[in-house]
């Protein structure tokens, strides 16, 4: 087993990985830029060691000094985490090179994987379902316009090499697609200097479901069990769910040995994740193979009983998995909540800043990843994921009612998160009820924008369900009490924030109270 | 003491004394029964007629916001024999009004300049924070008379970037 590994990540995953191996008696080295010095990872960690300014690629994606830190600790093997250099096989390779254990898989796995026409290749080879259409780079508008008559209106185009919704084009018809292809291809180019498109039937509002694949180096490939993602807003996952709604144990199982399928054709090693497609009548579609551990593996880990981070760190040691495939259980319902600093009211613009109170939920069924902590300013140069909240219950409703009681206990004051989102997200029939797919959310937010729209004076107010009289009459009395028992702001105090205009007269000075007391006696 | 509170923009009047070891309240003139205790920092438990409700207190930099459980309200106290007050109350449409930046961030443009006239809700910087540009926008319709900030600035919660007046 290792001695020390590295964890080459910040945030909450950088939490829950030192997590693990403090479980696993395993020292831990962090890394921190400029304003990561005071991130909860560094202070959870055993060690932590300076590697550059605040840009990410100055710092958390800088190999040279991520590999001269895992030297000058001595660490035995880095875990990427997710995001940064996770997926990236140049880096996994220099780990090798350098003889630090990459915990991961391969870096031939993860190149194949990398491109999405050579892995489409790979598992039409070994006869995995892909979405009808091409392989290959097109060469010419010709053969996008005859692929496209084949496999029928509407299409999509992507880049090779994309993600993130870059080099992606949606086509209705014959019309657009020379336009179309052209201007995806010099996206491709511009955004991955890479100008390969190729073309796939659209699937019109599919739904997103994954599922969680382990492999150790023993040639030994396991399947835990799916996760549905269909709740998203701009591509980007908001809320996941195992299991999902929709998959039957037959399904699952069928599921499940495609993955596995997939992860053996592309010799994987360690914890990865399958992704699929499925349209309204439960085709499934192989659209990519993510080559790390992800965001929402939580959910797996409740319903499984398993620990996916303990599992890749015995994998990467050389250890066989301890289970076999028909000791694998699923057993209740989890779903997680991406907590992210962004303002709701103001379009899901992301807010940084300080947390001036921090009140975090726990209890029954409640599971926290948090990266956050009271008194931490928020930075502003990575991704804005906050924190997960996960409930788990016996069955999907009881994950609800337990996810929907501990968000009301949620508070994260001084910036702005998505929490009352999920509030929302929760009560609404359509997710009660299990009808999701990939347009689920934007539809509902433009939905919910227009309501606001037609009827409410205060659109800044958007984040807060049935405010009556009662409890405006509360807050009224509220502010009062708070104003003469806990007259000091700890904003103004701490002089991070300066007051502006002539302030609320919740915050008098001493003097000016006492003054104010002593003359109504 | 009297306060005027007002809860989301409407008024109301407070009138909170202290009176054997628990409190006297009349909430628009009608008598409350309440009891409160500061829990921690920020954090209010407060009874009214056997009904509990925690509420934390959020000061951004330019409201102050109290949640009811998970109810957000906008709340300003006003002490009715304060000079500053009753300005205050007069309007904000009269006098120069300060804009701020409402998150930390770096000004990406600023897009009028001085001594020009905006009409309200009109950008004048933006402001960039995680990768996403936010215009801040003018609270009032007037003159820029002061533009306080420079493209390429970090700015905090609560800077001044222009005044309008």
């Amino acid at each position: 087993m290792f001695k020390k590994i590295l964890i080459a990540n910040r945030g909450e995953i950088a939490v829950r990985i030192i997590a693990a191996c403090r479980e696993m008696g395993i020292a831990t080295v962090a890394v921190y830029s400029d304003v990561d010095r005071a991130a909860l990872h560094v202070r959870k960690s055993d060690e932590a060691y300076f590697i550059g300014p605040a840009p990410a690629a100055e710092s958390y994606l800088r190999t040279d000094k991520i590999l001269g830190v895992a030297k000058r600790s001595g660490a035995d093997a880095i875990h990427p985490g997710y995001g940064f250099l996770s997926e990236n096989a140049t880096f996994a390779q220099a780990c090798a090179d350098a003889g630090v254990k990459f915990i991961g898989p391969t870096p031939h796995s993860m190149e194949m994987m990398g491109s999405k026409t050579r892995a489409r290749q790979e598992m039409e080879k070994a006869g995995v379902p892909v979405v009808p259409g091409t392989s290959r780079g097109l060469v010419s508008p010709e053969e996008g316009e005859e692929a496209a008559a084949r496999i029928g209106y509407p299409v999509m185009l992507k880049a090779a090499a994309g993600g993130g919704g870059k080099g992606m084009r949606l086509v209705h018809s014959r019309e657009e697609l020379r336009s179309a292809l052209e201007s995806a291809q010099s996206e491709a180019q511009r955004s991955f200097g890479d100008s390969e498109v190729y073309i796939e039937k659209a699937i019109v509002n599919p739904r997103h479901i994954e599922m969680q694949v382990l492999a150790d180096e023993h040639g030994n490939t396991v399947w835990l069990g799916e996760r549905e993602c269909s709740i998203q807003r701009r591509h980007q996952k908001v809320i996941e769910e195992a299991p999902s709604p929709i998959v039957d144990p037959d399904m699952r199982r069928r599921m499940g040995e495609v993955a596995v399928k997939v992860a053996q054709a592309a010799n994987y090693t360690n914890a990865g994740t399958v992704e699929f497609l499925v349209d309204r009548e439960k085709t499934l579609y192989f659209l990519e193979m993510n080559t790390r551990l992800q965001v929402e593996h939580p959910v797996t880990e409740l319903t499984t009983g398993l620990d996916l981070v303990h599992l890749q760190i015995r994998i990467a040691a050389g250890e066989k998995l301890p289970f076999a495939q028909s000791d694998v259980e699923m057993r209740g319902h989890a779903i997680e909540c991406r907590i992210y600093a962004e303002d709701p009211d103001n379009n899901y613009f992301p807010s940084p800043g300080k947390i001036t109170l921090l009140l975090e939920p726990s209890g029954p069924g409640i599971r926290r990843d948090s990266g956050m902590y009271e008194g931490w300013n928020v930075p502003v140069d990575y991704d804005p994921l906050l924190a997960k909240l996960i409930g788990y219950g016996s069955d999907r409703q009881q994950a609800i009612m337990r996810l929907q009681r501990a968000l009301g206990e949620y508070l994260v004051a001084g910036i702005k998160t998505n929490i009352s989102l999920f509030q929302r997200i929760l009560g609404d029939a359509d997710f009660l009820e299990g009808k999701l797919d990939t347009g689920y959310l934007d539809r509902w937010l433009a939905q919910r924008n227009q309501n606001v729209r037609s009827r409410a004076p205060e659109p800044r107010l958007l984040g807060v369900e049935e405010k009556t009289e009662a409890l405006e009459a509360v807050a009224a009395i509220a502010g009062g009490l708070f104003a003469v028992l806990d007259p000091v702001s700890p904003v103004g105090k701490n002089g991070s924030i300066v007051r502006t205009g002539s302030g609320p007269a919740a915050v008098p000075s001493n003097w000016k109270q006492k003054g104010r007391s002593e003359a109504l006696r | 003491m009297v306060y005027e509170v007002m809860v989301d923009g409407k008024p109301h009047r407070l009138e909170l004394e202290r009176a054997g070891g628990g409190w006297e309240c009349r909430l628009d003139g009608q008598p409350v029964h309440i009891d409160g205790v500061i829990t921690c920092r920020d954090v209010l438990s407060l009874l009214i007629d056997g009904h509990s409700y925690e509420i934390k207190r959020e000061q951004t930099a330019t409201d102050l916001h109290l949640w009811v459980g998970s109810t957000r309200f906008v709340v300003e106290l006003r002490d009715p024999r304060s000079l500053r007050s009753r300005q205050k109350a007069a309007g904000d449409e009269k006098g120069p009004r300060k804009i701020v930046a409402p998150m930390p961030g770096r000004v990406v443009r600023v897009l009028v300049a001085e001594n020009s006239e905006v009409e309200a809700g009109q950008s004048i910087v933006v402001v960039e924070a995680m990768k996403m540009q936010n215009e801040i926008k003018s609270p009032k319709k007037g003159v820029v008379k002061k533009i306080s900030t420079i493209p390429g600035a970090a700015v905090n919660p609560g800077d001044v970037l222009a005044i309008v007046e």
